[in-house]
C-alpha cells in the first residue's frame, strides 16, 4: 500500500496487488508453521529430550513408542516432516507401519497423539463456538465503543468525557480471567440468572444465546475500552484538520459534518485495529474461553499445549494464523473504499 | 518548544517594578529543556501523580516482601489445615460470610485446600509480577531501539529483513506461541533451577514478542531524524556510524522510547498473569497472582474472596502504571498544551 501519487487504481493494479498480497500470506503461513515445528521437534532436542518421547508420553514401552514414531514418521528429519506435513493439506496422508495403515483425506491436519482421532473434525467442530463468541463481542464493542469515543471527543471536557474515559481507562486495566470469573461469580452463580453449559446454535439457540451472553459482555467490555480511547483521539485530531473547516466554511450543518467527513477518517484507524483483533480472536480467544469453559478453539489449542498433542497445536497455530492474515488482508483492501486518500499498488 | 518567557502569576504584578525588570531578564535567557517541561506538566498532571505515587509503593512493596510478610503475615509457602473445613476444602465458616477465613492474623483469609496465607502470597506474587513486566520490557526495549535504529539508518536491505520480521511477529498467533514454549522447554536451563528458569523464560519470551512493536516506533522516527541537518554535520565531520547512530540519534529518541516502556509494561504484567492463569507462568509453591486466579476458576463459588484479592491486585497495579504512562505520555508530548 503506497500513498501519496493519486495513480489510477484500475483492476489490473487490484489483481495484482491481492496477487502479491496472497503469495506474502502464504509464505507467512509457511514460517508460523515451520516455527511450530521448531518449537515442538527442535527446541526439546537442544533441551536433550526425545521429542517423540515428549509426543507418546512416559508410561508406554520401548515397542510401542517405536511403532508410533514409524507410524507418524517422527524419525524423518524435520525438514522431510514438515513437507509431509504441508502435502498432507492439500493431498491427503496415509499413515502405515507395515501391517496397520490409516487413510487421512485432505485437507489432512494429522492424527491427534492422544485420542487417535482427526485433527480436522475437532477443529470443525470447535471453529463455529469462537465464531459465536467474536462476532456477537465484536457487535457489541464496536458499536459501544465507538459511540462513546465520538460523545467523548465531541464533548471534550465534559463529565461524559471524563466518565467515560475514567470507564474505559478501568476497561483496558481489567483483565478477562477476572471480570470473567467475577461474573460468573455474581450472575451465574449468585443471581442464577445464566445457567449451563454452551449448547451450538442449530442444537438449542436459546441455551447458546445465554451461555454466550456474559462472554460476550465481559469480552465487549475489554476491547470497547480500546475502542473508546482511539475513536476519542483518532476524532479529536481530525476534527482539527483543514477540511473540517472547510466542511463548516461551506456552511455544512454540524452533523453533516461530523457524521460524513470526520467519521469517514475515524474509521481507519478502527478498521486497522478490528481486523487486527478479530484475526487475533478467530484464533482462539484463549482467555475468554478458558474462563467461561467453551469448547472453542483456543481451549482445544490449550488443552492440546498441556497434553503435548502436536498435531492439534498445529492444527490451530495454522488456522489462528490464517485468520490473522487473512483478516490484515481485508482491511489493507478495505482502506482503499474507505478513506479515498489510500491508494493500492 | 514554546516556554513562556514571561511570569504572568498574580505575585509577579505585586513587585518592585525593578526586580521584575531583573526577573523577566533573567527568565528570557533561561531557557527550559524537554526534560523540565515535561516535569512540570508531569507535576500537574494529579491523576498522573497518583497513578507515579502507586507505582512507587508496589516496588517497594515488591522490594520488602520478606519484611512486609514476617510483620503482617506466615511464609508464603506455609501451609495452615487447621484453618480449613475438611468437608469442602476451603475456609472455616464461608457459608456464613464470604469474609469468615479473615483474621488479624490472616488479613485476606487463607488459600483454599491448604491454608497459605493469601496475604502474603499477594505480596510476593508483586514481586514475580513486577520483575517480569520490568525486565520483558529492558528486554523488547533494547532489542526495538538498536533494531530499529539500524532498520530506519541504513535502510535497502537490511530495512527489508528487519521490517519483514516485525511485520511476521506482529502476525503471530502470539500467546498460542508463548504458551507452547515454555510448555516444551525444560525444568532447568543454563545451570538454572527451579522458579528462576520459569522467570527467565516468560522474560525472554515476553520481551521477544513484545520488541516489534518499539521496533516500529523507532525506526520510523529515525528514517525522518537521519535527514536532519545535525546528522549530516556530524557526518562531514568525518563522526563513525556507531557515533551517528548512538549519539546524535538515539538521545533524541529517548521521549518515544520512555513514552513506549512506560505503556508496556502494564501490558507486561497482564501477559504474566495470562500466561500464568494458562499454567504456563511460575510453577508452584512461588505465588502469582495469575496462578491464584486460575485456581480460583473451581473455588470461586464458596470462595469468592480468594478471587477477588488477587483480581484486584492486578487490576489496580495496571491500572496504577497505566495512568502514570498515559501522563508521562502528555507530559513528553511536544503538541501537547497541558
Amino acid at each position: 500500500m503506497t500513498r501519496g501519487a493519486p495513480a489510477a487504481t484500475g483492476p489490473r493494479t487490484v489483481l495484482a496487488y491481492v496477487i502479491r498480497r496472497l503469495f506474502a500470506v502464504v509464505m507467512m503461513l509457511l514460517v508460523v508453521t515451520l516455527t511450530t515445528f521448531v518449537i515442538f521437534f527442535v527446541l526439546p532436542k537442544w533441551a536433550g529430550q526425545d521429542p517423540a518421547l515428549l509426543f507418546v508420553g512416559k508410561q508406554t514401552d520401548a515397542a510401542s513408542i517405536q511403532g508410533i514414531r514409524e507410524k507418524l514418521g517422527l524419525a524423518d528429519p524435520v525438514l522431510v516432516q514438515f513437507w509431509h506435513f504441508v502435502q498432507a493439506l492439500f493431498v491427503g496422508r496415509e499413515y502405515s507401519s507395515g501391517t496397520d495403515v490409516t487413510q487421512c483425506a485432505a485437507p489432512c491436519f494429522g492424527y491427534s497423539f492422544r485420542t487417535e482421532q482427526e485433527v480436522w473434525p475437532q477443529l470443525t467442530d470447535a471453529l463455529p463456538v469462537t465464531l459465536s463468541l467474536a462476532a456477537g463481542a465484536c457487535l457489541l464493542w464496536v458499536v459501544g465503543g465507538v459511540a462513546a469515543g465520538v460523545v467523548s471527543a465531541l464533548r471534550r471536557g465534559t463529565i461524559w468525557d471524563r466518565a467515560a474515559m475514567s470507564i474505559a481507562l478501568a476497561g483496558v486495566s481489567l483483565p478477562i480471567y477476572f471480570t470473567g470469573l467475577l461474573s460468573l461469580a455474581i450472575f451465574s452463580f449468585k443471581l442464577g440468572w445464566i445457567e449451563g453449559e454452551f449448547a451450538s446454535f442449530s442444537d438449542d439457540p436459546a441455551q447458546w444465546f445465554q451461555s454466550l451472553l456474559l462472554p460476550w459482555i465481559t469480552l465487549a467490555f475489554l476491547y470497547a475500552a480500546m475502542y473508546a480511547r482511539l475513536t476519542r483521539a483518532s476524532m479529536l485530531e481530525i476534527l482539527g484538520e483543514d477540511y473540517i473547516r472547510t466542511a463548516r466554511a461551506k456552511g455544512l450543518t454540524e452533523r453533516v459534518v461530523i457524521s460524513k467527513h470526520a467519521m469517514r477518517s475515524t474509521w481507519t484507524p478502527v478498521l486497522t485495529l478490528l481486523g487486527l483483533d478479530l484475526g487475533a480472536l478467530l484464533g482462539g480467544a484463549i482467555l475468554t474461553e478458558s474462563t467461561y469453559n467453551l469448547p472453542g478453539l483456543g481451549r482445544l489449542a490449550v488443552d492440546a499445549i498441556a497434553q503435548k498433542d502436536l498435531p492439534v497445536i498445529l492444527g490451530v497455530t495454522l488456522i489462528a494464523a490464517i485468520f490473522i492474515c487473512v483478516a490484515n488482508l481485508l482491511v489493507d483492501m478495505l482502506y482503499a473504499v474507505i478513506d479515498p486518500r489510500v491508494r493500492l499498488g | 518548544m514554546t516556554a513562556p518567557l514571561h511570569d504572568t502569576s498574580p505575585d509577579a504584578d505585586k513587585a518592585a517594578p525593578a526586580d521584575v525588570a531583573a526577573d523577566v531578564a533573567k527568565k528570557s535567557v533561561e531557557g527550559r529543556s524537554l526534560r523540565q517541561i515535561a516535569w512540570t506538566r508531569l507535576k500537574r498532571d494529579k491523576l498522573a501523580l497518583a497513578g507515579g505515587i502507586v507505582v512507587v509503593f508496589l516496588v517497594l512493596v515488591a522490594l520488602f516482601a520478606p519484611l512486609i510478610v514476617s510483620l503482617l503475615g506466615h511464609p508464603p509457602d506455609e501451609f495452615h489445615q487447621d484453618k480449613i473445613d475438611p468437608l469442602f476444602g476451603v475456609a472455616k465458616g464461608l457459608d456464613d460470610s464470604m469474609f469468615a477465613g479473615v483474621s488479624s492474623d490472616f488479613l485476606l483469609g487463607v488459600e483454599p485446600g491448604n491454608g497459605r496465607d493469601v496475604f502474603s502470597r499477594i505480596v510476593y506474587g508483586a514481586r514475580i509480577s513486577l520483575l517480569v513486566a520490568f525486565l520483558a520490557a529492558v528486554v523488547a526495549v533494547v532489542l526495538g531501539t538498536v533494531l530499529g535504529i539500524v532498520a530506519g539508518y541504513f535502510g535497502g536491505w537490511i530495512d527489508s529483513v528487519i521490517s519483514r520480521v516485525m511485520d511476521m511477529l506482529l502476525a503471530f498467533p502470539q500467546l498460542l506461541f508463548i504458551i507452547s514454549l515454555v510448555s516444551v522447554l525444560p525444568g532447568d536451563l543454563l545451570g538454572m533451577t527451579g522458579s528462576s528458569v520459569r522467570i527467565f523464560i516468560l522474560v525472554m519470551v515476553i520481551g521477544f514478542f513484545g520488541w516489534p512493536y518499539i521496533g516500529r516506533i523507532v525506526r520510523g522516527q529515525t528514517l525522518s531524524l537521519r535527514e536532519k541537518e545535525y546528522v549530516e554535520a556530524a557526518r562531514s565531520l568525518g563522526a563513525g556510524r556507531a557515533y551517528i547512530l548512538f549519539k546524535e540519534l538515539l538521545p533524541n529518541l529517548v521521549a518515544p522510547i520512555t513514552v513506549y516502556t512506560t505503556l508496556m509494561i502494564p501490558t507486561n504484567i497482564l501477559t504474566e498473569a495470562a500466561l500464568s492463569f494458562l499454567n504456563a507462568g511460575v510453577k508452584p509453591p512461588t505465588a502469582s497472582w495469575g496462578q491464584m486466579l486460575s485456581k480460583a476458576i473451581n473455588t470461586y463459588e464458596s470462595d469468592p474472596l480468594f478471587m477477588i484479592a488477587p483480581g484486584l491486585a492486578i487490576f489496580i497495579t495496571v491500572l496504577a502504571f497505566n495512568l502514570f504512562g498515559d501522563g508521562v505520555r502528555d507530559a513528553l508530548d511536544p503538541k501537547g498544551t497541558r
